[in-house]
């Protein structure tokens, strides 16, 4: 393996990001608060809702978030991957719904295409248009030439699957099988043909939907053949930023149980004192240290362009999937009864995690492709 | 040029082009004998021979205790022990035999004791003739290293010594033991007093070391036993009832944390052939590849190639956080990560063993004496060995209290 900075990277300008993305979730975006918009309507047969704070939104973007992944030659910052590493483990830790790391792992597509139409999409996130991947099928394969969108003569038909945050966004990058195999094309959410079905799901600081596409004029992003390349391409980055977030996530699970564990008494001891609940929070903590230097790592070999970035990323997000289910059972069951309720604040960040680790493939899938990589492909 | 080497002081670069000078044209050579995986497990008098030769010729070469005074053996530099491993191990020397010596012992002297001892004791010790064992378990004090039975009774100028000591390592070669023990029955903590013992030339005075048996049919530590030996006071360390703080150095220095650096050699492969180390995944790898498991090779079962990506991805997170761990920014807690170091890395070591054990499928059953044991019964060794890993140096589950109590900061357990 080639030889990388020691710091990942990450100096000044990456510290000052991440402390002011921490203070803006501070500040803004408390566990009660957003459990109060969010979790309004316990009810199993509640009505499908998409909610957000489109405010939150609008200062996200005046921050220049959104331009931290854009090159300078589109508009933006171009600043290193582990930027919006950093980025996304604070939005992880506050369980922020926003479009946010949709529109980034579109930013890393876009950036991948290289085509003027790209480009000029890259401006448009700059200025705060959320943009987010329809790139799944209806099997929900992780592969990037599957698709179950056709487009012929400029017309895309068919249906995108899993779509994240499809109801925050304003244009989706679609991939579509033609003739000449795989592209991608940006379709505007309120173009003619487009037909939005929000999905019923569990985590509750998100939406998802499936979208239908009747004879919808689109715009070339990536031609026919290029489209797969530039997914696999924009895939590790992708697969690092999701990390980040579960990094987040875990840790935001851990330092609350930790302290419920310190405050909580029973048999005269509070919790902590019992190592049956002890040791196991120090495992997680372990998980997660693991996690975060494998998503610092992941993100710093992309940004220097090395030839491990992908199995650094999948490595990265195993860890991270295998963390964020392992954080949020231990988080539920520490808590007692409490943490069984709807009322207490860990169901968001356990349904937030289980929603992310399985998003681009569970740890499972990501450990059958590093070894087809490292051990070769099986018999 | 390495990060390391830009940083050098002039007297710094000056010593490092002495090291590499001197490594180019001493290197030991691989020895005659077997040599075990660490110093630890050393039984074979030949293998002590070869590697006592290497440490008095590194020590002759100024590279063995660097930054102790002159008076008591050392180099009289500063900060230069560091810059002397990083080039032993970039030469892959054999490793350094008088470990709990250099470790332990040469720290806690040099800030504890009498000068006179330390200028008699240190040059021996750092020059690696006088081997060193550490006599601070006992039946009764293990996790709980206070419980020290072990009693020192005052006559005038001599203390009277009655105890026993168990898992000693390497007593068997020692000349000399750190001791912890007892001279009050009262007090738990202020109760204890430390001594640095000539056990050799009392063999016949009142001490016995008598071989402890392991798992694996292997020797490597001791039981020691103390029938009224008798002990000049010079030789204690520190006050009397000062024995707890003086451990503390000890075992400040035993985990990395103290302020000498520990000399420090190694990198030379064990095995000729690098791939039989039983440390890397990537041995494991090759491992798989020559198994077969019910009729297929091992490397193709989806469910041991699913363990081999596990332990890969804890090796790699391993080195990260080692580089993450000395990146503030990137760190709440300033011990997170380095407080995780003994107990990670020991278990990554044994659950990366325990696969070699599934990966031979049927053969895993043959060991080292039997002429078909897949790598000559290596794994299997290894594996049962990695238990003294997780054990010593504070047994794992005690790592998981400092861990839960100093970093998490819950209650402290019992
Ligand atoms: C290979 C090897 C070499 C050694 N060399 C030396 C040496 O040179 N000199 C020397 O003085 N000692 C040496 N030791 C001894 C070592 O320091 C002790 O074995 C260790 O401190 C544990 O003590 P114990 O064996 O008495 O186990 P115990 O203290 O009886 O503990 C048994 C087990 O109980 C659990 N446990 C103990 N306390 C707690 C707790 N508070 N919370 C939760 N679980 C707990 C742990 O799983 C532990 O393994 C060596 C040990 C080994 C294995």
């Amino acid at each position: 393996m080639s030889e990388q900075p020691k710091n990942f990277g990450f100096g000044e300008d990456e510290t000052m990001l991440r402390d002011s993305a921490s203070k803006f979730f501070a500040d803004n975006c408390s566990p009660d608060k957003i459990h109060a918009q969010v979790a309004h309507n316990p009810d199993i047969h509640r009505p499908i809702e998409c909610i957000w704070d489109k405010n939150l939104w609008q200062q996200v973007v005046e921050l220049g978030w959104t331009a931290v992944c854009v090159p300078e030659s589109a508009g933006g910052v171009g600043m290193p991957l582990v930027a919006a590493a950093a980025i996304a483990e604070e939005v992880g830790k506050a369980a922020f719904p926003s479009p946010l790391l949709s529109t980034y792992y579109a930013t890393f597509v876009l950036n991948a295409c290289g085509t003027d139409a790209a480009n000029k999409a890259l401006t448009d996130i700059v200025t705060g248009t959320p943009t987010t991947l329809a790139i799944t099928n209806e099997k929900g394969s992780w592969s990037s030439s599957d698709t179950d969108v056709s487009i012929k003569d400029g017309k895309l038909n068919g249906t995108a699957w899993f779509v994240q945050d499809a109801k925050k966004c304003d244009r989706f990058i679609v991939s579509a099988k033609g003739e000449q195999g795989i592209g991608l094309y940006q379709v505007e959410a309120n173009a003619a043909g487009v037909e939005i079905t929000a999905d019923g799901i569990i985590d509750l600081t998100r939406d998802q939907a499936h979208i239908e596409f009747n004879n919808v004029e689109a715009v070339a992003l990536a031609a026919e053949g290029d489209g797969d390349k530039a997914l696999d391409e924009a895939m590790p980055a992708i697969l690092t930023i999701i990390s980040a977030d579960m990094v987040g996530a875990g840790e935001w699970l851990l330092q609350t149980t930790v302290e419920y564990a310190k405050t909580r008494i029973q048999f005269d001891h509070p919790l902590g004192f019992f190592q049956a609940v002890k040791h196991p929070l120090v495992n997680v903590m372990l998980d997660i240290d693991r996690a975060k230097s494998l998503v610092y790592n992941a993100a710093c070999s992309i940004d220097c362009g090395f030839d491990d970035a992908e199995l650094n990323a999948r490595m990265a997000k195993s860890q991270a999937s295998e963390m964020a289910v392992f954080a949020s059972s231990r988080a539920v069951q520490y808590h007692g009864g409490i943490g069984f309720t709807w009322e207490c604040y860990i169901h968001l960040f356990f349904k937030r995690q289980m929603h992310n680790q399985v998003i681009y493939g569970d740890g499972k899938h990501q450990r059958t492709i590093l070894a087809d990589m490292v051990i070769g492909q099986a018999a | 040029m390495s990060d390391a080497e830009r940083k050098d002081t002039p007297e710094q670069a000056e010593f490092r082009a002495h090291c590499k000078d001197w490594l180019e044209n001493n290197h030991p050579g691989r020895p005659d004998v077997r040599l075990p995986q660490g110093a630890l497990e050393l039984s074979d008098p030949d293998a002590l021979a070869y590697l006592q030769s290497w440490q008095k010729s590194a020590y002759d070469a100024g590279m063995i205790g660097c930054d102790y005074p002159k008076e008591f053996g050392g180099g009289g530099r500063e900060n230069c022990q560091a810059i002397a491993n990083q080039e032993m191990q970039r030469a892959k020397t054999p490793y350094l035999p008088n470990v709990i010596g250099m470790g332990m012992a040469a720290p806690t002297i040099f800030f504890h004791a009498q000068d006179d001892v330390k200028a008699e004791v240190l040059p021996k010790l750092l020059s690696g003739e006088h081997i060193w064992c550490q006599g601070f378990s006992e039946p009764g004090a293990g996790s709980d290293l206070a419980n020290q039975q072990t009693f020192a009774e005052r006559d005038g100028d001599n203390w009277v010594i009655n105890g026993h000591k168990v898992w000693t390592s390497l007593a068997h070669f020692a000349e000399w033991m750190i001791l912890l023990c007892r001279t009050n029955k009262d007090d738990k903590y202020n109760g204890l007093s430390y001594f640095v013992v000539p056990i050799r030339e009392n063999l016949d005075k009142g001490i016995t070391v008598r071989p402890l048996i392991k798992m694996t049919g292997e020797t490597g530590f001791n039981e020691v036993l103390f029938d009224s030996v008798v002990v000049d006071d010079r030789y204690r360390l520190d006050e009397v009832g000062a024995g707890w703080k003086v451990a503390m150095t000890t075992l400040a220095h035993e985990r990395g944390a103290g302020p000498l650096v520990t000399p420090a050699s190694g990198g030379m492969p064990l095995e000729e052939d690098e791939s039989a180390q039983t440390s890397s995944v990537y041995a494991l790898i090759e491992l798989a590849r020559q198994q077969e498991r019910h009729g297929k090779s091992a490397a193709d079962d989806p469910l041991i190639r699913d363990e081999l990506m596990q332990i890969m991805i804890r090796q790699q997170a391993f080195n990260q956080n080692l580089r993450r761990a000395g990146i503030p920014a990137l760190n709440d807690h300033p011990m997170r990560i380095p407080l995780q170091f003994k107990l990670v890395a020991t278990e990554m070591v044994q659950d990366l063993q325990n696969i070699a054990y599934e990966i031979e499928g049927a053969a895993s059953t043959l060991y080292v004496n039997d002429e078909n044991s897949p790598a000559s019964g290596r794994w299997k060794l290894a594996y049962m060995n990695s238990f003294g890993m997780t054990i010593a140096a504070g047994a794992n589950e005690v790592q998981r209290n400092i861990l839960g109590e100093r970093v998490l900061g819950m209650p402290k357990s019992k």
